[in-house]
């Protein structure tokens, strides 16, 4: 079971099991829904982003631990961060949970390497990337909801 | 439940001659054996249904239903030899009933499409059930929205049983057909299709059953059930995919218009005028899936010569005993308890995502289908996103069950 441990690991079985950010917050300045169609599991992103800064983000919705893990990982790393920085985080995950390159390490990334397991895993690589995609869907006002298809 | 299971103490099945005869079953998943807990989905090919579509390419084929020459009249033979063994398989009373088809989706598709396009108006009513595959709700919403007709949908218990009263308090006047699924393809439940057929016909109603799992786990005599129009997949049937039946009443099949035009379908073609083929060829345009038709047909051989009750007997074994094991663990809670039920089990692990369970399993080269099977409205019934879910078929053990339960300690194990 030892290829499992590097999928589900300790931090990923945490938030997964304890999301941090979970819930509506009382204000936010964006949202989106987003939707994973294979598995049926449904996300809600709200940002808050105020001059061009990500102040807040918080999600709720339901889905595996991995999903959740990263909808959970997602809201603590990109507070702070100018919108062209967290697509630019965004398009750096999306590098790590579907290709083996080794990423040059800098502190966001490195939170967010407990995640590349998924490579190995090519059906959940999606459940990783729902709450990114609505996140993006968020803040730049997309009509439609985030589908991982 | 299943008590039929418990009465008999050896299936009259010789389990592991019938497992040597799948040659994917001895392959592995992850360095471990496979065991395949997926056959609801699309189940496995014996040999015979493999040497049979081989034999057909390399000896036996030719486009059908054209050609002067032997090869064809030899592909032409094959392929209509399989339309009189669906016959006998599911007893209808003549082989112009049957019409091949890519599955059960394309006939369920062309019934709406067809049928319903002639006979549908605006407020009719198009009746079904909570527990229905989506192939069995979408050609039907898709249809009421052409015609201004309404899909309406007999809603299940908290066992996901089919609920025969409110099926009864539902048929109005404004019903003009009945789709009902012979078996859940989710959680396994078997409905009462002979009297809900009964009921419909009091009414003047037709019925369509979807007999995806009900061909497989329950079997079907069309004149005795006297459905209307029955549908099912060959590759569920441990045949080819791409191949499915739809039979239907002659009556019914000879009045409705073509659902696809093409060749093979027509009597003669102008520029402006065309007159259509008799039954089946009416519904069967352009060249069919003839080596898929061919395999189709050992895999009917293949299940004809194991014998329906002793495939049920060995299904209800395993099944039995999957549920015995299953109730043992506290951590599992049963999706679907219908008394009644095809060899199908889902199941959630405490609170556990399906996905999860699913990946840990794999691991252990166990092979379950994960997520809402299709079947969305029913998860929705649930309140829940989607299911583990195991089904049986008729290569699958006691053992098989025993390696599930093994994985499920997996599960826990790993989410603690």
């Amino acid at each position: 079971m030892n290829d499992l441990r590097d999928l589900y690991q300790e931090i990923i079985l945490d938030h997964g099991k304890s999301p941090r950010n979970f819930g509506k917050p009382e204000s936010f300045t964006a949202d989106a829904d987003g939707y994973n169609p294979l598995c049926g599991d449904k996300v809600h992103v709200y940002a808050t982003v105020k001059d061009g800064i990500v102040e807040d983000v918080h999600f709720e919705g339901r889905g595996c631990a991995i999903s959740m893990a990263s909808a959970s990982l997602m809201t603590e790393v990109l507070v702070g961060k100018t919108e062209e920085q967290a697509q630019a985080l965004f398009d750096k995950f999306h590098e790590l949970v579907t290709t083996e390159h080794e990423l040059v390490g800098d502190d966001d990334i490195d939170r967010l390497v407990v995640l590349g397991g998924v490579r190995q895993y090519p059906s959940r690589v999606k459940c990783a990337t729902l709450a990114w995609h609505t996140f993006h869907n968020a803040i730049t006002g997309a009509e439609t909801p985030a589908k991982t298809e | 439940m299943v008590s039929a299971a418990q009465k008999i103490d050896t299936p009259a099945l010789d389990v592991e001659a019938i497992r040597a005869d799948f040659p994917i079953l001895s392959t592995q998943a992850h360095g471990k054996p496979l065991v395949f807990l997926d056959s609801a989905a699309s189940a496995q090919k014996p040999r015979a249904v493999i040497d049979a579509v081989r034999r057909c390419y390399e000896a036996e084929y030719a486009n059908i239903h054209r050609g002067v020459y032997a090869l064809s009249e030899t592909a032409t033979r094959n392929y209509e030899d399989v339309r009189e063994k669906v016959r006998a398989l599911i007893n209808a009373k003549e082989t112009r009933e049957i019409v091949f088809l890519r599955g059960a989706t394309e006939g369920i598709n062309l019934v709406a499409s067809s049928w319903g396009g002639a006979n549908l108006k605006p407020g009719d009513e198009i009746l079904i059930t909570a527990l229905e595959h989506h192939s069995n709700i979408v050609p039907w919403q898709m249809i009421a929205e052409h015609t201004g007709a309404e899909v309406r949908a007999v809603p299940t218990d908290e066992a996901g049983a089919f609920l025969f009263d409110r099926f009864e308090e539902m048929l109005s006047p404004r019903t003009k057909i009945v789709a009902v699924t012979h078996a859940s393809n989710a959680i396994g439940t078997v409905v009462p299709v002979k009297d809900v057929v009964a009921t419909a016909h009091a009414r003047g109603i037709p019925v369509l059953l979807d007999g995806c799992q009900g061909i497989v786990h329950r079997g079907i005599d069309v004149q005795d059930v006297d459905c209307d129009f029955y549908v099912f997949s060959g590759h569920k049937l441990y045949g080819p995919t791409g191949i499915g039946v739809l039979y239907g009443k002659a009556d019914l099949l000879d009045a409705m218009p073509p659902y696809q035009g093409g060749g093979d379908m027509i009597e003669t073609v102008s520029i402006t005028k065309t007159t259509f083929a008799p039954l089946p060829h009416k519904f069967e345009a352009g060249t069919p899936n003839i080596a898929g038709t061919v395999g189709l047909g050992a895999a009917i051989d293949y299940v004809s010569a194991i014998g329906h009750d002793a495939i049920l007997a060995h299904e209800n074994d395993v099944l039995g005993y999957a549920l015995e094991r299953l109730r043992g663990l506290n951590d599992i809670q049963l999706v679907g308890t219908a008394p009644d039920r095809a060899s199908i089990v889902s199941f959630l692990i405490d609170d556990v995502h399906p996905h999860d369970s699913g990946t840990i399993l794999d691991q252990a080269g166990i092979a379950v289908r994960v997520g809402h099977h299709c079947a969305q409205p029913l998860m929705d019934h649930f309140d829940i996103a989607g299911t583990v879910r195991a089904s049986f078929g008729l290569y699958n053990t006691r053992a098989d069950v025993d390696a599930l339960v093994d994985g499920l300690h997996e599960v826990r194990k790993l989410f603690g």
